[in-house]
């Protein structure tokens, strides 16, 4: 019997003596536990983010700016490329970016900006602009659900210091339970990280005054798309 | 951590002559405390959320037993494994095993409470392995050997040139006070850092018994860098940290931020579950979770049981008198503030920390913010209870105790000492209306005087004004 085998046997054991259920109380447990870990209702969603589609696009617009993100809409996937350009010119960095290998960002048609530079593949560490596609967005914070596949590696949202993020603008929710209500209904079970970013990284622990990229990016644009039909 | 708790009132009387530390607790007032209530204000529902949050966790907590297993159930089905610990010392041994099975040198570490909690750098590092702490505040206090001052802000307790002098001295470079440079400085050494680890340690705000999920809640980012680039990642969280779902998780999370920091949501919320998947291109290889209990079994179904929903946003903190004036390292051991008043005699011993208990006024805001309405004044009289019990105050106080309670118990004698006081207090005072100085009531006449009584007691009044009062 290994240590901690030992400890989970004592620490269960102790858990049941403490809780002393009755046969009954032990059934209603059960079946209370159940019903919360196999059938998982939603508590109270705050009326904020409860919009038609316009309205949680321009919810998550604002929230997004309010934690210093930027925030694009372009009409379609078509429009990445240039907007992708534009958002290096802004900032004075070189035309070269590196994008998740997802299909969806291949047939985006990149070639029609031959000044810009892109790889498609994993992030590395002197790489200073990843590009990369959110799952879905989160209205009531302005915030975004990126699902780890082979196609969207997590690191790409937080190696660069530059973070680009691709969100279909039909895929943003109103609250957190809804983009996770779609997430169920897409993988069954969660992907090995999911990650939910509102903003661009930032520290208040040098005397409280917030400071943006601390560990993960300094700049954040968010380029929604409502069309992701070919280019 | 040796706990220094006994040493509460010397180390806060040297607290408020620290000029440092009063600047820099200052800032918690306008920022946190402040940003907090401008959060709940933005939120209507905010009230009903709270209560929403108590319920989730005290309803995990009457079940844990099946929720931890139905937890470590679904970690094993997503390929990690998981590591049951009784105490602190089976917790750094699980941990230093794991490091030792794939040779690890160095290890990055993401903020965790639990990991201070059993003392694992000082651990690791006699075992011969280096442990780096990422978050920007812990690394600080890393560098300066220092325990966390503070559940979110471990370093709050230094100001911006104190940082500046360390990070000259540390990493050898001209000395800058530029808050953007400093942080990237550490951004640039810390990044060689994760990329050099072998396992990456972070703690957990919440696990997830759905799924077999581990959430972090950072701003930095530097929990999804430190999970995301070594070959092994370790969660280490104590067992209340387990709810049924990932809908819990959302009602947890929207009162989290807004109590902590005033942020409508954290920058990063991360829900990791098992190690990389067959195709995937990044992710640890190995998925641990270690299961701390340390005495919290011990607090189920005991008057303390309540303790076990805090989720560590450090309101009660930001919103306590005492702690704003002493800052977190007078209260001599991890946790701090009043919920470290509630939790550190559960772990060393009221005997080693029955100052605590006391260090509070029991205005009750620590109460009145907490996102989980945990009683707090409550469970610190519980301690006085028990500290006056085993005798650990000096004789003089619980002799002035007994007498107070003998007189407070008769409601006759009562008034008669009163009025004798307040007549005698009257009269000596009469000439200047206040007194500088008081025997018996130095410590309270130190920083004010007391102004001399003028008319009768309040009883004496109430009598007077039976006839006339509305």
């Amino acid at each position: 019997m290994t240590a901690s085998s030992r400890g989970r046997d004592a620490i269960l054991g102790r858990l049941r003596e403490i809780y002393d259920r009755t046969p009954e109380r032990e059934a209603e447990a059960i079946a209370a536990v159940e019903q919360r870990v196999f059938h998982p209702t939603p508590n109270l969603i705050p009326a904020r983010g409860q919009l038609d589609l316009e309205g949680r696009i321009e919810l998550f617009t604002t929230m997004a700016r309010n934690v210093q993100a930027e925030v694009e809409r372009l009409p379609t996937l078509g429009d990445v490329p240039g907007a992708v350009a534009s958002f290096l010119r802004r900032h004075n960095l070189p035309q070269k970016i590196v994008a998740v290998p997802d299909p969806l960002l291949r047939r985006a048609g990149f070639e029609r900006q031959p000044l810009l530079r892109v790889r498609f593949g994993d992030p590395e560490e002197t790489d200073a602009v990843g590009l990369t596609l959110a799952f879905a967005g989160v209205a009531e914070t302005g915030t975004l659900m990126l699902c780890s596949s082979p196609e969207r590696p997590t690191l790409m949202a937080f190696l660069p210091e530059n973070s680009l993020i691709v969100l279909p603008t039909a895929e943003i929710h109103g609250a957190y339970e809804q983009a996770w209500q779609r997430l169920r209904a897409t993988f069954g079970s969660p992907p090995r990280s999911v990650n939910f970013v509102t903003g661009p990284s930032r520290t208040g622990d040098i005397a409280q005054k917030l400071e943006l990229g601390a560990h993960g990016p300094r700049r954040l644009q968010v380029l929604l798309v409502d069309d992701l039909g070919p280019a | 951590m040796q706990p220094t708790s006994l040493a509460f009132q010397a180390k806060a009387t040297g607290a408020l002559a620290d000029a440092n530390l009063q600047k820099a607790l200052g800032g918690i007032k306008t920022g946190w405390q402040r940003g907090r209530i401008l959060a709940a204000e933005r939120l209507p529902e905010f009230e009903q959320l709270r209560d929403q949050a108590r319920d989730i966790k005290n309803h995990a907590l009457e079940h844990l037993d099946f929720y931890l297993e139905a937890f470590e159930a679904r970690v094993l089905d997503a390929g990690g494994h998981v590591h049951w610990a009784r105490d602190a010392a089976e917790a750094r041994a699980i941990i230093q095993g794991i490091c030792q099975d794939v040779n690890a040198r160095t290890v990055t570490k993401s903020k965790s409470m639990i990991a201070e909690e059993i003392g694992l750098n000082d651990h690791l590092e006699a075992a011969g392995i280096t442990p780096v702490e990422t978050d920007l505040g812990e690394y600080i206090i890393q560098l300066r050997k220092e325990p966390p001052s503070h559940l979110v802000g471990p370093a709050v307790h230094l100001t911006k040139d104190q940082v500046a002098d360390l990070f000259a001295e540390t990493h050898h470079l001209p000395r800058t006070d530029d808050p953007a440079e400093l942080v990237g400085q550490a951004r640039t050494v810390l990044r060689q850092k994760y990329l050099a680890a072998d396992v990456g340690i972070t703690g957990a705000n919440f696990l997830i018994a759905e799924t077999g999920s581990a959430i972090t809640v950072t701003n930095e980012g530097n929990a999804e860098l430190t999970q995301g680039l070594p070959r092994v990642h370790v969660v280490i969280a104590s067992l209340e940290k387990v709810i049924p779902s990932m809908e819990d998780a959302f009602t947890l999370l929207r009162v989290l931020a807004r109590s902590a920091t005033g942020q409508e949501f954290s920058t990063y919320t991360t829900v990791m579950t098992g190690p990389k998947r067959p195709d995937d291109h990044d992710g640890p290889e190995q998925f641990h979770v270690v299961l701390l209990d340390n005495g919290r079994t011990r607090m189920i179904g005991s008057k303390f049981q309540d303790m076990l929903r805090c989720i560590r946003c450090g309101a009660c903190m930001n919103n306590c008198p005492v702690y704003l004036a002493a800052g977190g390292h007078a209260y001599g051991w991890v946790y701090v503030g009043p919920m470290g008043s509630v939790l550190t005699p559960q772990f060393v011993g009221i005997d080693q920390a029955h100052t605590l208990p006391n260090a509070s006024t029991f205005c009750g805001r620590c109460e009145e913010v907490c996102p989980v309405r945990i009683p707090l004044p409550n469970l610190m009289r519980h301690w006085r209870d028990e500290q006056f019990k085993r005798q650990l105050v000096p004789a003089t106080y619980r002799y002035g105790l007994n007498v107070w309670g003998f007189v407070a118990k008769r409601p006759a004698l009562y008034r008669m000492a009163t009025r004798i006081a307040m007549g005698l207090l009257g009269a000596v005072g009469k000439k200047r209306g206040k007194f500088a100085s008081l025997p018996l009531a130095k410590g309270w006449t130190a920083s004010r005087d007391l102004p001399a009584p003028q008319g009768g007691t309040f009883m004496q009044q109430w009598k007077q004004r039976q006839g006339t009062r509305h």
